[in-house]
């Protein structure tokens, strides 16, 4: 049997989980503690160590080692070849994992209480700027083992068309790897000397700029499995085919040209860049809607084909026929429902005047929590709970457990992230322990902090649902039935791909002008201004 | 004319949906930069450096400078600092229907401002000042709160904002 690479797929997946479970009850902790009922537990000390580990975990751990894992497994079962350069694999996950360790020390005895942002001039312990640098080049030992994965293909198989999950896979890694350079830049020039004692001061705009850089695109890097898992394993799963595989292209190209170069959208209410840049910035935000505007209408379509191949009639009526006791078709239905929710909230904040009225509320937090925490991560579930018994080679434990988690999940994700919006929208600001204000604005607040302890408690335990069965399933004695991986066929051949459809050469040369133009002098002006003021070290 | 999406894309109705997307994505952005140009309404952009650990040796954010002014043209300025774990002057009192123009600078680590219920909002960047023009319409007490993490005391940073029936004949 051929090497699929899964020890390495699995490894990486769940150092992503263990993460997972640790943040969700670092989250359940957090709800309780923000509504001021228990006095003994209000320790800031402790709550924006926590709130800062909870960050890294969630967006940088959970996410980076999930990509990797799915990355690698989608490299060798789509390509049907053996994982090239496997060792450089597993000295990025070996690198990545020791990266995180380094890092855990100073959070978790807050001495890096500078939440997963970093904003200086709060300074860390090096140790934590350190580690997260680590976790970065790993994964760039996963982009590397990408992006030559797709090249040997393609010498191998001349003129044929890449598969479309592994071409959105490489759309992710070349992205990803542009995106991640700011913040390694930060890091590398001014976080680490300037920790270190090496330099005295760092210039908060120039940091905040390169942080920009990176912010709005990682969110993508977190979502694109769910895209390709969208597209390639749901309308197998569903019993029908994916409506065009052309289209589900055209959104992983425009994914990776359109979501780096448009940061400034967290700059929004940041002194130092001019008005025309985030205007700028705006018009690139608006159009990375397109892509997931596409995505909804393929994927819709190809449920419906599924639908109404297996006989469903009339305008809804294919609803009704889909396998939903499937947990793919499951979560794809549940995070799209929760992805138009939190889509119409990240307008609201991609708006350049209508942000002033949510800038760092509650409001934004809800937002993202709808989208990573809602969509995101419920298909890393669907993903983990198809890939786990062809990895293992063991049925999957529950199919019944995994579907009421799938369940839980949503609601728990519902009862917790409607309130959030609702306490953004009547001012509280976001990343506080306490709300130590006017009575008049706390009053308010109440009723939604008490339910999103509810919601903090449904997801706890539909975390450890998940949790368990995938531990589970490792000893589980029924051996699974069907170990090949089936991807969607899509309605219309693939065999002629216009070659931009299939190669990304184009595509990375215009993300990178399309850089230049729109971060180039942004960044150069730091240097350009006649005077200049760095900030010294500050501690938490 | 031909669509130029059909060498891609041969299902008319996701074609059309494409074209439905761009012109969401376009509409949306026209309407933005519509209100940008004909209100001026943008967000706080001013570019202007400031040496935030010699704030004191300002002229402009020296102690007894800052405040409410009356700009002499039925404006008002507002002159703050913000530094762990405060705002100063700690109330601020300005008449309603009045604009107001904020200009703020930090004395230390990054701060933000937001004022529920308005759009004055900015964050609060150490080496910058933070400058932004609102009016309030709604005469009240309104509160003041740093809305980005500043440190362990970050909880406690907001102040008051009241905002008064106009007095005839002035601004103030």
């Amino acid at each position: 049997m051929k090497d699929n690479a899964a020890g390495l797929s699995l490894a990486s997946m769940w150092v992503g989980f263990i993460a997972f479970l640790a943040a969700v009850l670092m989250g359940l902790y957090q709800v309780v503690q923000r509504i001021d009922l228990i006095p003994e537990i209000m320790i800031p000390e402790v709550y924006f160590a926590s709130v800062s580990t909870h960050g890294v975990l969630m967006g940088f751990v959970l996410t980076t080692f999930l990509v990797m894992g799915y990355g690698y497994y989608t490299a060798t079962t789509s390509l049907k070849r053996e994982l090239w350069g496997k060792s450089l694999g597993w000295i990025g996950f070996w690198l990545a994992l020791a990266g995180v360790l380094i890092a855990a020390v100073p959070l978790l005895t807050g001495n890096a209480s500078v939440l997963y942002t970093f904003y200086p001039p709060l300074r860390a312990n090096p140790a934590f700027y350190i580690g997260a640098a680590m976790l970065v080049v790993g994964s760039w030992f996963w982009c590397l083992v990408m992006v030559m994965s797709m090249h040997v293909w393609k010498k191998e198989n001349p003129g044929e068309t890449v598969p479309l999950a592994m071409y959105g896979t490489v759309a992710n890694a070349i992205m990803w790897f542009i995106t991640s350079l700011g913040v390694t830049l930060e890091v590398l020039f001014q976080l680490i000397p300037w920790s270190l004692g090496i330099s005295d001061t760092v210039d908060v705009g120039l940091a905040r700029t390169l942080f920009s850089w990176t912010l709005h695109a990682i969110v993508y890097f977190w979502l694109f499995p769910a895209y390709i898992a969208f597209y390639t394993l749901m309308p197998k799963q569903a019993g029908g085919r994916l409506a065009s595989d052309h289209m589900a292209r055209l959104a992983f190209i425009m994914l990776l040209v359109f979501s780096v170069p448009i940061g400034f959208h967290h700059l929004y209410m940041d002194p130092f860049q001019a008005a025309g840049w985030k205007f700028l910035h705006m018009t690139g935000t608006f159009m990375v809607a397109v892509p997931t505007l596409i995505t909804g209408f393929t994927v819709i379509a190809s449920m419906e084909i599924a639908g109404r191949l297996r006989g469903g009639k009339g305008l809804f009526g294919w609803l009704k026929t889909l396998p939903w006791d499937n947990p793919m078709v499951l979560a794809t239905g549940l995070a799209m429902l929760l992805l138009t929710v939190g889509g119409f909230g990240g307008v609201v904040n991609a708006s350049y005047s209508m942000n002033a009225m949510v800038h760092n509320t509650q409001w934004v937090t809800g937002h993202f929590h709808l989208i990573f925490g809602g969509t995101t991560v419920m298909m890393y579930f669907a993903i983990a709970y198809y890939l786990w018994p062809k990895m293992t080679g063991k049925e999957l434990f529950s199919v019944s457990l995994a579907r009421k988690q799938l369940w839980l999940w949503f609601i728990g994700m519902i009862v917790l992230t409607l309130p959030w919006h609702q306490i953004g929208i009547t001012g509280q600001p976001r990343r506080i322990s306490s709300t130590p204000y006017d009575p008049e604005l706390t009053q308010m607040w109440g009723t939604s902090e008490f339910l999103m302890i509810v919601g903090g408690v449904i997801l706890f335990i539909s975390a450890l649902m998940l949790v368990i069965n995938l531990l589970r399933t490792h000893g589980n004695p029924i051996p699974e039935s069907v170990l090949e991986v089936e991807y969607a066929q899509p309605v219309h051949s693939t065999a002629r791909m216009p070659h931009l459809m299939n190669s990304f050469t184009f595509w990375f040369w215009l993300v990178v002008v399309y850089m230049i133009a729109s971060y180039g002098y942004p960044i150069l002006q730091f240097f350009l201004f006649d005077q200049s003021f760095g900030t010294v070290p500050w501690s938490i | 004319m031909r669509d130029p999406l059909i060498a891609i894309c041969e299902d008319p109705l996701e074609r059309r949906w494409v074209w439905i997307s761009l012109l969401l994505a376009f509409v949306m952005g026209g309407i933005l930069g519509l209100y940008a140009l004909t209100n001026n309404m943008h967000p706080p952009s001013n570019v202007e450096t400031i040496d935030s650990s010699r704030l004191h040796l300002t002229e402009e954010f020296a102690e007894d400078n800052l405040g409410v002014k009356d700009n002499g043209d039925g404006t008002l300025t507002v002159t703050m600092v913000a530094a762990r774990y405060g705002f100063f002057p700690p109330v601020i009192e300005v008449p309603v229907d009045t604009q107001v123009k904020f200009r703020i600078a930090s004395a230390d680590v990054l701060h933000g401002v937001h004022v529920p219920y308005t759009n004055a909002a900015s964050m609060i960047v150490p080496g910058y000042v933070s400058e932004f023009t609102t009016t309030f319409p709604k005469t009240g007490k309104f509160s003041f709160l740093c809305n980005e993490y500043c440190g362990l005391g970050h909880d406690s940073m907001w102040s008051r904002l009241n905002v008064v029936e106009k007095i005839a004949g002035g601004t103030n």
